[in-house]
């Protein structure tokens, strides 16, 4: 099977990769990119643990085909922090211990940003129905909910 | 329970433990920047692709490799011709890894194909060609135990394998002595642990025998046994080493793909990585026993209990070891019952072996012991926490599994239920409230550790505990209460199998229990070192040296006039007073306390599509001493929705085929966001007397009450005593109109 050759930008980078057609963004990012903070958890787009963005629209990577990144915009965990800036989301999780495990966070924060982009004032129903596609087994969403809320509280403050 | 040693004036001013602050690998997980086990490459790297069965239970006639081998770019391709004769006791783990004269369950390894991409080596693995002779199946627990059941796999007589009974007293004549007594039967499908990380492993064989593994597990110390018994290999030639673990809940205790990588790697001469697809992890790993369970109880006019009687049927895969026996023990840990008996009956069926889930078979006892309580307390009219007050274990009751409890904390979960705002909080027209109770019994278990006093006066700390929920964080507070030292001054990590003594998995709620207990032993022998170093420059004996706020001070006037001496400045000199200074220990740590919880819930049922909605949950439980509260809390949330999701919605699905309908997180449905309401949680702390902060696991008891608790509170909406778990739509929608789903 004859690669193609994909020019596109992640994280603000200029990145050119080539991949098979059938390959997924997911793969790309982790086995060509060495990108590896985007996870796999199910393939099939029901886990949300691959979440990325495209031209700033949360997707599941495992979905998207690394060919459709073609002179796209690709946003993953890996570029959420500005050098050692951490994002305001990332400092609440840690505060407010929203993670056990771990595997599920960046795409819940990746998930997250794009929720506080949209809507910066969400209510814990919109935030809960935001992240139903991200599953978490660990923690019971409970610490989580309440990062998503102290972070969108601050960064309206900001 | 025994307790070797008591420590005392546990209730004591910490500094570090009890506080909250972040945790040391905190920032790699918020930044992509932590490896799991899916995350390791090694140069020369290729994959491997697992073939597996789609008979439920066959014979396997042949198996050809010859077009997946001719196949460019396949490295190896491997079938059980390819392990060297097992020893007795691993030959159940490698027939689960891979098959050997028969496949026993939808989705048995049967060959296994490595190659240099992931797509040639799923197309190798396509071209692998089985011959079957398809044999009788059987997957429910009740049919399997049935005479003339089909059996399991050839060679047996019978799918009943064991039957373990615990208990005291005489049941017949409580039952006699008894006024009112209920008697039903309840029954619970297989759940999965659910963990988000697949199985994922890298494997790496020199041509010299040697061999290291990458791998996300609860304990590879486990992983580097196994695998070295199963490839004939010793202990020093196999290093493994722990990746970050996404998710196990006692589904990552057990080996599935690391031993087919190492086969693979030792044919092929490269590194082989081996990455579960979702669908497999349904398939071959993981479930938990399903379970049908018949309860008795009886209890006089005044509301005292005098007759227990349980029969449990578990059946956990093809291989036995359904972990009934555990089952059994706690059904009725919960209360001080004077004749009690529980049976439980280890069952095969052409399943995937069972592997331990938080508190492996706790859940479905107690779902079945609970909701006949709580029938108990309707019949009486009684309130639930009132009965359970009256008839719960305390300190000096015989368990119902044999030991004599010490000091224990169902009685205060009780109470404290009972004064919970939630529990006297008025109910919204429609809906239900129930409550129910738990039991773990917490292990301790082989554990060493390893502290070494860096020169700047920051200390690293080597652990053999994988660390799933935050562990780390908690060992770095140990360790720096312990030493006198700042929090920020301790870091730790997982050390591998080449660095430190044997430790067991990560499970039975053991690990801040006894690698806490290792970690504080071995900041004790530090300050034991330090203080010496301390004596030594000051010329006095040690015994005149103590140990406080992080500094050797002169113990008392007598001792001498000496400015105290810091941690840090005695690990600054360290190298002119005799060398680096560390400190170890290696146990088996006993003294676990056991563990209760009490949790209520409000839920309601919608009356057209039988579907509940939980609106509010509490969780109450004995945490001995919370080292960190926040990861406390989030054990008692987590499991409390585990609990939720198999009350409520998971279930493994067999067809008529014996083979399994749901393998994906689209139709094997667990908890989401939207589905949840907050979990509030109340950390109780009576001091476990077998750990010197007062330390009991927490992480496996907030699954065990759910079951019962949703249930009655769907009695309590709906007026429907459900008695089969899942209570998915369709039964409760069945059970509200009256016919079976």
């Amino acid at each position: 099977m004859s690669q193609l050759q994909v020019s596109t930008t992640v994280n603000g980078d200029p990145v050119e990769f080539l991949c098979e057609p059938d390959e997924s963004l997911m793969d790309v990012l982790r086995d060509r990119l060495g990108l590896t903070g985007t996870k796999e958890g199910c393939g099939s787009g029901d886990c949300g643990a691959c979440s990325v963005t495209v031209d700033g629209r949360l997707v599941c990577s495992c979905l998207v085909l690394g060919a459709e990144a073609q002179g796209r915009e690709i946003g993953t965990i890996e570029g959420m922090a500005k050098g050692e800036q951490l994002h305001t989301l990332q400092k609440k999780f840690l505060e407010h211990a929203a993670l056990q495990c771990g595997i599920c966070t960046p795409g819940i924060l990746v998930a997250a940003e794009a929720l506080l982009k949209e809507n910066p004032d969400p209510t814990e129903t919109e935030v809960r129905y935001w992240l139903a596609g991200n599953l978490c087994r660990c923690t019971g969403y409970d610490k989580i909910i309440r990062a998503v809320m102290d972070a969108a509280t601050e960064m309206r403050g900001a | 329970m025994p307790l070797d040693t008591q420590h005392e004036n546990q209730i004591r001013d910490f500094k570090v433990v009890g506080t909250r602050p972040v945790r040391p690998d905190g920032l790699d997980k918020v930044t992509g920047r932590a490896r799991y086990g899916a995350d390791m490459s090694l140069p020369g790297m290729i994959f491997g692709e697992i073939v597996r069965s789609t008979h439920a239970h066959a014979k396997i006639i042949s198996i050809d490799t010859s077009a997946a081998e001719a196949l460019p770019g396949v490295h190896a391709v491997i079938t059980r011709a390819d392990f060297p004769a097992q020893q007795a006791g691993m030959i159940d783990t490698l027939d689960h890894c891979m098959a050997d004269a028969e496949v026993l369950y939808d989705g048995h390894a049967v060959a296994a194909v490595a190659a240099s991409s992931k797509s040639l080596a799923r197309r190798a693995a396509a071209l692998v060609k089985v011959k079957y002779e398809a044999l009788p199946h059987v997957t429910d627990v009740d049919a399997a135990a049935a005479t003339g059941a089909p059996l399991v796999k050839m060679g047996i007589e019978s799918n009943i394998v064991d039957t373990h009974e615990f208990g005291h007293g005489d049941v017949e004549k409580g039952f006699a002595e008894a006024d009112v007594i209920v008697e039903r039967t309840f029954t619970t499908e297989a759940t999965h642990q659910g963990y988000i990380e697949p199985h994922a492993c890298v494997a790496n064989m020199g041509g010299d025998g040697v061999a290291d593994i990458w791998c996300c597990t609860q304990g590879h110390f486990m992983v580097r046994n196994t695998c070295a018994a199963i490839m004939g290999m010793s202990a020093s030639q196999l290093r493994v080493t722990a990746s970050e673990i996404g998710g196990g809940f006692g589904g990552k205790t057990c080996v599935y793909i690391e031993p087919t990588a190492l086969a693979l790697s030792k044919k092929a001469g490269r590194p082989v990585k081996i990455v579960m697809s979702r669908q497999d992890v349904f398939l071959a790993s993981g479930p938990t026993a399903s379970s049908s369970i018949d309860v008795k109880i009886g209890a006089r006019k005044d509301g005292t209990l005098v007759a227990g009687l349980a029969t449990l049927r578990y059946q956990g895969g093809a291989w036995g070891g359904s972990l009934v026996n555990m089952g059994a023990m706690a059904a009725f840990a919960c209360y001080d019952i004077p004749n009690v008996k529980a049976v439980g009956h280890d069952i095969l069926a052409n399943r995937p072996k069972l592997a331990a889930y938080r508190a492996p078979s706790a859940p479905m006892a107690a779902f079945a012991i609970e909701s006949a309580m709580t029938e108990m307390c309707e019949k009486l009219e009684v309130d639930p926490l009132d009965f359970r007050l009256k008839n719960c274990a305390r300190a000096g009751t015989k368990s119902s599994y044999g030991p004599t409890y010490g000091e224990i904390g169902l009685e205060a979960t009780l109470q404290a239920a009972k004064d919970h705002p939630h529990w006297s909080a008025p109910l919204p027209e429609g809906q239900g409230r129930g409550v129910a109770c738990g039991f773990w019994f917490n292990f301790g278990g082989q554990t060493s550790s390893s502290l070494n006093i860096n020169e700047d006066g920051t200390v690293g700390l080597s652990v053999g505990t994988p660390d799933i929920g935050g562990s780390r964080a908690a060992m770095c507070q140990m360790a720096a209460e312990a030493l006198g030292i700042p929090y920020e001054k301790v870091r730790a990590i997982v050390a591998d199998t080449a660095s430190l003594g044997y430790n067991d998995v990560t499970d039975g709620s053991r690990t801040t229990f006894a690698s806490g207990l290792a970690v504080i032993n071995s900041a004790n022998q530090a300050v034991e070192r330090l203080c010496e170093r301390a004596a030594q420059t000051w010329d006095i004996p040690v015994e005149a040296v103590e140990w406080k706020d992080g500094a050797a001070h002169p113990a008392g006037a007598n001792a001498g006039n000496f400015a105290p001496l810091t941690l840090a400045e005695i690990a600054a000199d360290s190298g002119s007073t005799g060398g680096p200074i560390s400190g170890h220990s290696e146990i088996n740590a006993d003294g676990a306390g056991v563990s209760f919880g009490t949790h209520i819930c409000d839920a309601e049922v919608d009356q057209e599509t039988g579907r509940t909605t939980i609106t509010r949950y509490t969780v109450i439980q004995d945490a001995g001493k919370a080292i960190h509260p926040d990861y406390v809390e989030g054990q008692f949330q987590g499991g409390a929705v585990q609990g939720i999701g198999w009350a409520l919605n998971e279930e493994y699905i067999y067809g008529e085929d014996g083979r399994l309908q749901n393998a994906g997180f689209l139709d094997y449905r667990i908890p989401v966001a939207s589905d949840l309401p907050m979990i509030d949680t109340q950390i109780l702390e009576i001091p476990n007397p077998g750990h010197p902060y007062g330390v009991r696991g927490v992480g496996e008891t907030p699954i065990v009450p759910p079951l019962a608790t949703v249930a009655h509170a769907i009695k309590g909406s709906c007026g429907q005593r459900m008695t089969s778990i899942p209570m998915s739509p369709p039964k409760v929608l069945a059970a509200l109109k009256g016919r079976t789903a």
